[in-house]
């Protein structure tokens, strides 16, 4: 599943997948708290509630940035999943989510302002971890692309595992969980930390949503990146108990502060990622 | 159908209550009562919120932020009063600075009575409120069809 028809694949089904994933979130998360929880489709009716709202617009810039924002997640997602180059994949992601912050900067509202200054926070946090995940696979696999990371004989986990561990830190970050949602969260609806989304409504709102659903999506193909090597069925079956891990992670830590989020993924990039990045490529050159 | 019914998010602003009511409103998030089943979710947010709940008889201090809350949530919208001092002004009625009941400031569509309402009360008002809300929902939908239409 390559080239131009990975793409399309991506842009349909991933909002579909997203949704549901998030709505097996809240009810998972719901059962941890002794709580029945919403239906599984919840995510799609509050994002079609949200469609059907007047648009409140209080800053003309929002809507445009936001836009900006789900046409680069997109394009990133629509260059991992045909198989494209993951660097430039993680550039486009960056961009998309530098078009978050300015949406969160542009309206003069001081909670908005917050979330935004702390998301740049996050992907400073986040960067240097997936550029060395990305470094890692081109060690292995000897190409940026996924089309041939993807046909590597052996699963990538097993040559980077330490690599692999410092992913799933940063993933915490990207997915916007606990302990690293300070940004914007999923349950801290009435608290400060809803930053990021306190100015957007309506239709916005819905957008800033179905993106992160992308986002999520394109996330998880890079965790089955990692054992692509075996087969299809096993390799989503442990991307997904690795969603459920992110989920079980969400609900049992409270939230750190950013100097914390910040000093610990940044150790987890120097010691996790760069001590099996070098090991990888002093005892594996040439035999890979 | 309407999206609305299914995903309610519910903002809850304490205009001068006792905290009686307040603390019912509360009791409704928790796992007992869990109103996340019925896609709830208690934003504290006016732009995302669909739902306002108000408690107590709202007075002179607090009528401007009331106001400012209404209007900063988007259309369609529902309020409803919680309580009887949020319905008439109940024991603090002829209070000087109480402004007797939340529809002296902005429209209301569903009275919850009870001193505190019971959370079994406040789960039912919502509910009633939904209907309000479909009801309005399809009112936008026609004036933005007759805005097209123009």
């Amino acid at each position: 599943m390559t080239g131009l028809p990975g793409a399309i694949l991506y842009l349909i089904l991933a909002p579909l997948i997203g949704g549901v994933l998030a709505g097996v979130d809240r009810i998972i998360t719901a059962r941890m708290q002794s709580r029945v929880g919403p239906p599984v489709f919840q995510p799609f009716y509050d994002v079609l509630k949200l469609l059907g709202k007047r648009p409140i617009v209080v800053n003309n810039f929002i809507n445009f940035y936001v836009t900006c924002f789900l046409v680069f997640v997109v394009v990133s997602g629509g260059i991992f999943y045909s198989g494209g180059d993951v660097l430039l994949c993680i550039f486009a992601l960056t961009v998309g989510a530098i078009f978050l912050v300015l949406a969160a900067y542009a309206p003069n509202s001081p909670y908005s302002n917050i979330g935004a200054e702390r998301e740049l926070l996050q992907m400073m946090a986040y960067e240097p971890m997936l550029l060395i995940a990305a470094m890692g696979m081109y060690v292995v696999a000897g190409s940026f692309h996924v089309h041939d990371i993807m046909r590597h004989r052996e699963a990538l986990v097993t040559y980077l595992p330490l690599i692999f561990l410092g992913f799933l830190f940063v993933l915490t970050i990207k997915l916007r969980k606990s302990p690293f949602d300070l940004s914007t969260s999923h349950h801290a609806h009435q608290e400060l930390v809803k930053g990021l989304t306190t100015e957007f409504s309506g239709p916005t709102l819905a957008t800033v949503e179905v993106a992160h659903w992308y986002e999520n999506v394109l996330l998880l193909g890079f965790v089955y990146l990692f054992f692509a090597a075996w087969s299809p069925a096993i390799a989503i079956v442990v991307t997904l108990v690795t969603y459920l891990f992110e989920v079980l992670i969400d609900n049992i830590y409270a939230r750190l502060t950013w100097k914390i989020a910040i000093r610990s993924s940044w150790w987890a990039a120097g010691v996790l990622g760069a001590i099996n990045l070098l090991a990888v490529y002093y005892m594996f050159r040439g035999h890979l | 159908m309407s999206f609305l019914k299914r995903s309610p998010w519910i903002m809850h602003y304490d205009a001068s209550s006792c905290n009686g009511c307040d603390i019912e409103v509360l009791a409704c998030l928790t796992p007992l009562y869990d109103i996340e089943r019925f896609g709830i979710i208690n934003t504290g947010n006016p732009k995302h919120a669909d739902i306002l709940l108000i408690t107590g008889a709202v007075n002179d201090q607090n009528k401007g932020i009331v106001r400012n809350l209404y209007e900063q949530m988007a259309d369609p919208k529902v309020v409803v009063a919680i309580g009887v001092c949020a319905g008439s002004g109940g024991i603090f009625r002829e209070c000087y600075n109480v402004h007797r009941g939340v529809d002296s400031v902005i429209p209301v569509d569903v009275y919850i009575p009870g001193c505190a309402s019971r959370p079994e009360a406040i789960i039912d008002g919502v509910v009633k409120g939904l209907g309000r809300l479909e009801e309005k929902a399809a009112a936008l939908k026609a004036e933005r069809k007759a805005g097209k239409a123009k």
